[in-house]
Formats: C-alpha cells, sequence, structure tokens
C-alpha cells in the first residue's frame, strides 16, 4: 500500500472536499477540549459538536470518494491524503487557543456552516442535498450554543471580555477566505452542485451583527487578507494537526475499530 | 405464538416483529420502530430490504443499530436482509411514535416537543422564560430549567425540575 493517495482534479471533487475537510479539521480542533474544558457540561458539548461534524465530514467524504471513482474508501480520504490534498479553511485548523477563541470560532464556523447546508438543500446531487438538510438542524443548534456563549463571555467579567476580543482580532481576519470565490465555485454553481460561497457573505455577515449586537461587540469591517486553505496551501499549524490526526492510520495501513 | 403460526404471515411482517425487538443501544427503552428510525421494509423476493434513516449525522450507535437489526432478522429467519441507509427526508423527532413517547416518559426522559423549523431561519435571541421547557417526566411539574444544551448522547439535553428538584434528559426535538 502506497503511503498517501492523490486526489483527481475535478472540480465538483474539490467543492465537496473544502466543506467535508472543513468539519473534519474543525472538529479535530474541537475534540481537543475533550477531558480539558473549563466545564463539565462545556465538556461534553464540545465533544458532541465536535461528534456532528465528523458525521457530517464522514458522510460528504463517502460520497466523494463515490464521484472520485479510484476505489477509496472515506477513511482514506480522511487520513491518507498529504497536506497540499486537504481543502479546508485556513480558519479551522489554527490552534484551539484559549475556550473564548474557539466560541468565537464556532460562532462564525456555525453560523456560516449553517447558510451553507441551508443553500444544499437544492443540491442538484441527491446525496448532497440529504445529507445538507440533516447538518442543516445540527449546525443551527451548534451556532446557538456557539452564540450563546459569546455573549455570556463579553457580558461577564473583563477578563473574560478582553479574551474574546483578543480571540477576534487573531481571527477575524481569517474570515475573507470564506467568501473568496474561484473556479471550484463557478463551476459548483453552473452545475447546480452547491452555492458560490460568496453568495453566503450578507447573510452571513447580518447573522454575525445580531450576534455582535447582542453581545454589544463591535463587528469588525469585512476581512481583506486572504488565506489560501482552501486551495490546499495551509498556515504552519496544519502538518502537526494532520501528525496527529493521521498517526494511527500511517503507523497501521489499513487499521478499522 | 401458535395462532401466529396457524395463520401465513408475510416475510415484510415478520421483518417488522423482529425490528420492534431490537432496542436503541443509547436509549433501550425504545425499539428502533418507536424512534421511527426503520422508514421501510421492501420484499425484493431474493432479499428483504431495510431502509434505516440515521438520527444525528455523528451518532456513532448508527452501526451497532444497523448490526442488530440484522442479527434480530436472521435470528427470525428472515433472510438474506439488506440494510440500506436512506438519508432523505431527514429524520426528525416528529416520527417518534406515541408509544415511543409514552416509554421515554416512563423511563425517566422528557419525550421531544413540536420540532423547530428546520434550522434555516435567522439567529435571534430569546430571554430564558421564552424558551420551551418540558415537563419534568418524573412528577409533571411544568416548572423547569435547562442545565446544559448538550447531554450523555447527541440526542438529549440536561434539565432540572424545581419542584422535585430531580435532574432529568430531554429529548431534543430535531
Amino acid at each position: 500500500m502506497s503511503a498517501s493517495i492523490t486526489l483527481g482534479d475535478e472540480p465538483a471533487l474539490h467543492y465537496l472536499l473544502r466543506i467535508a475537510d472543513t468539519c473534519l479539521i474543525l472538529a479535530q480542533r474541537t475534540a481537543e477540549w475533550s477531558g480539558r474544558a473549563p466545564v463539565l457540561e462545556e465538556d461534553i458539548a464540545l465533544s458532541n459538536l465536535g461528534l456532528d461534524l465528523i458525521g457530517q465530514a464522514r458522510a460528504l467524504l463517502s460520497h466523494a470518494a463515490k464521484l472520485e471513482g479510484a476505489g477509496h474508501d472515506e477513511d482514506q480520504l480522511a487520513f491518507l491524503r498529504d497536506e497540499r490534498d486537504y481543502r479546508n479553511v485556513t480558519l479551522v485548523e489554527l490552534p484551539r487557543g484559549d475556550f473564548a477563541c474557539t466560541v468565537l470560532r464556532n460562532t462564525i464556523m456555525s453560523s456560516f456552516l449553517k447558510l451553507l447546508w441551508s443553500a444544499l438543500r437544492n443540491s442538484s446531487d441527491a446525496e448532497v442535498a440529504a445529507i445538507a438538510a440533516k447538518a442543516l438542524k445540527e449546525a443551527a443548534y451548534h451556532q446557538r450554543h456557539a452564540a450563546d456563549w459569546l455573549v455570556r463571555l463579553v457580558d461577564s467579567t473583563d477578563e473574560s471580555r478582553r479574551r474574546v476580543e483578543a480571540a477576534l482580532q487573531q481571527l477575524w481576519r481569517y474570515t475573507g477566505e470564506l467568501f473568496d470565490a474561484d473556479a471550484i465555485d463557478d463551476a459548483a454553481h453552473a452545475a447546480g452542485l452547491g452555492p458560490r460561497w460568496s453568495e453566503l457573505q450578507g447573510a452571513w455577515q447580518a447573522e454575525m451583527q445580531t450576534i455582535f449586537d447582542e453581545a454589544t461587540l463591535k463587528l469588525p469591517p469585512p476581512a481583506t487578507y486572504r488565506s489560501t486553505g482552501k486551495r490546499g496551501v495551509h498556515s504552519e499549524h496544519m502538518g502537526y494537526l494532520l501528525a496527529e490526526m493521521q498517526q494511527l492510520q500511517r503507523a497501521f495501513p489499513g487499521g478499522v475499530w | 405464538m401458535s395462532a401466529v403460526l396457524a395463520t401465513p404471515v408475510s416475510r415484510v411482517d415478520r421483518a417488522w416483529a423482529a425490528l420492534q425487538t431490537v432496542l436503541d443501544p443509547e436509549v433501550p427503552a425504545l425499539s428502533i420502530c418507536d424512534l421511527g428510525i426503520v422508514r421501510e421494509v421492501i420484499d425484493h423476493g431474493d432479499h428483504v430490504e431495510v431502509q434505516l434513516t440515521p438520527t444525528y449525522s455523528g451518532c456513532p450507535a448508527t452501526e451497532v443499530i444497523e448490526q442488530s437489526a440484522i442479527a434480530a432478522l436472521q435470528s427470525a429467519e428472515v433472510q438474506p436482509v439488506r440494510v440500506t441507509l436512506r438519508r432523505s427526508p431527514a429524520w426528525t423527532t416528529d416520527w417518534i411514535s406515541a408509544e415511543g413517547r409514552r416509554k421515554l416518559r416512563d423511563y425517566g426522559i422528557a419525550p421531544p416537543g413540536q420540532h423547530a423549523a428546520d434550522g434555516s431561519a435567522p439567529i435571534r435571541f430569546v430571554g430564558r422564560p421564552a424558551e420551551h421547557r418540558p415537563p419534568c417526566p418524573r412528577c409533571h411539574s411544568p416548572h423547569t430549567e435547562r442545565l446544559a444544551a448538550f447531554g450523555s448522547t447527541a440526542c438529549k439535553a440536561l434539565y432540572r425540575c424545581t419542584a422535585c428538584r430531580e435532574p432529568f434528559e430531554y429529548f431534543k426535538p430535531i
């Protein structure tokens, strides 16, 4: 068995991998809180949240593997690609940081994913539409939970507010990539597979405004920086994350539970 | 039993009867039929197909349920069987039967209320008093409060009754 698998370059495959990998890598970061969250209820909440994300990623990876038609399964796609072949946005691979960082990232991402799943319910691909209808309900619950926490943290002590503001400084600039359009998006749009992500920006901005107003936080202007994770060019953190995530499959190729 | 054997029973009926005995591993008070995840049983002649709809995307019980369903069907001599996953339409707690809701309550889990919209509505902040509060499954008091949005499994949240002081789980409506 060769060490890594390589991917074909069909735009539809890459469009699905962007979504699947974004869920998968966010799940990996979220799961890092298991046994470490500030309170027991949050430990359970974050583990549950990660589990939903892994389930969504798995469904999409299985489907992507079928579309690819190269005989790969979802485990091979999840664990045997090299860094450049992961198509998640950079924001989700950044270190989990403190609890404020995690809450803010989950607020940003669940709001985005909710809108994306909602649009994907109309996908011309029936399997993608079915996965989206289910995932939408889960993302809406995640958003509710993360946004509640964001409001609570800003509203609580000087220290918790300061931490949210620091997290915002650090993370906001990575939100630009979410809405950066390219040929993969155009192809998905033309085929009816899914929306151009840039089409979601207005609705996402409005959701963030509602949450930030409730939290009495000032919404920063749209980010101008463009990270490039979804094109396979990742931050320096991605390699370390993959080393941990892939370790078992690399050490025991083809191992199953 | 002999009465059942006396009349010819279709394979599909026998399959449904067998599936009634398969319990959800995470809420063992309910059968997978009570939960509404068995969507259809089809006799294809050369095999019987059972269509299951998963509850949550990441529900770790899905594989166990599949295996238990196959085992139950085989011991009821309904074979060969094929279990297929049907994702659409997405599972909703509205599919839990009246019998299932009664069993949940008896087991100490508050059954789900009417499920919210599909989740695509914009986020809105409401005060805690405006949130839905399930009545206590033990003393039936309406005076309950949420302790945690997530519970011991993906499908439940944790509540407390402020009348009898007992904590209880609530099956989240989705």
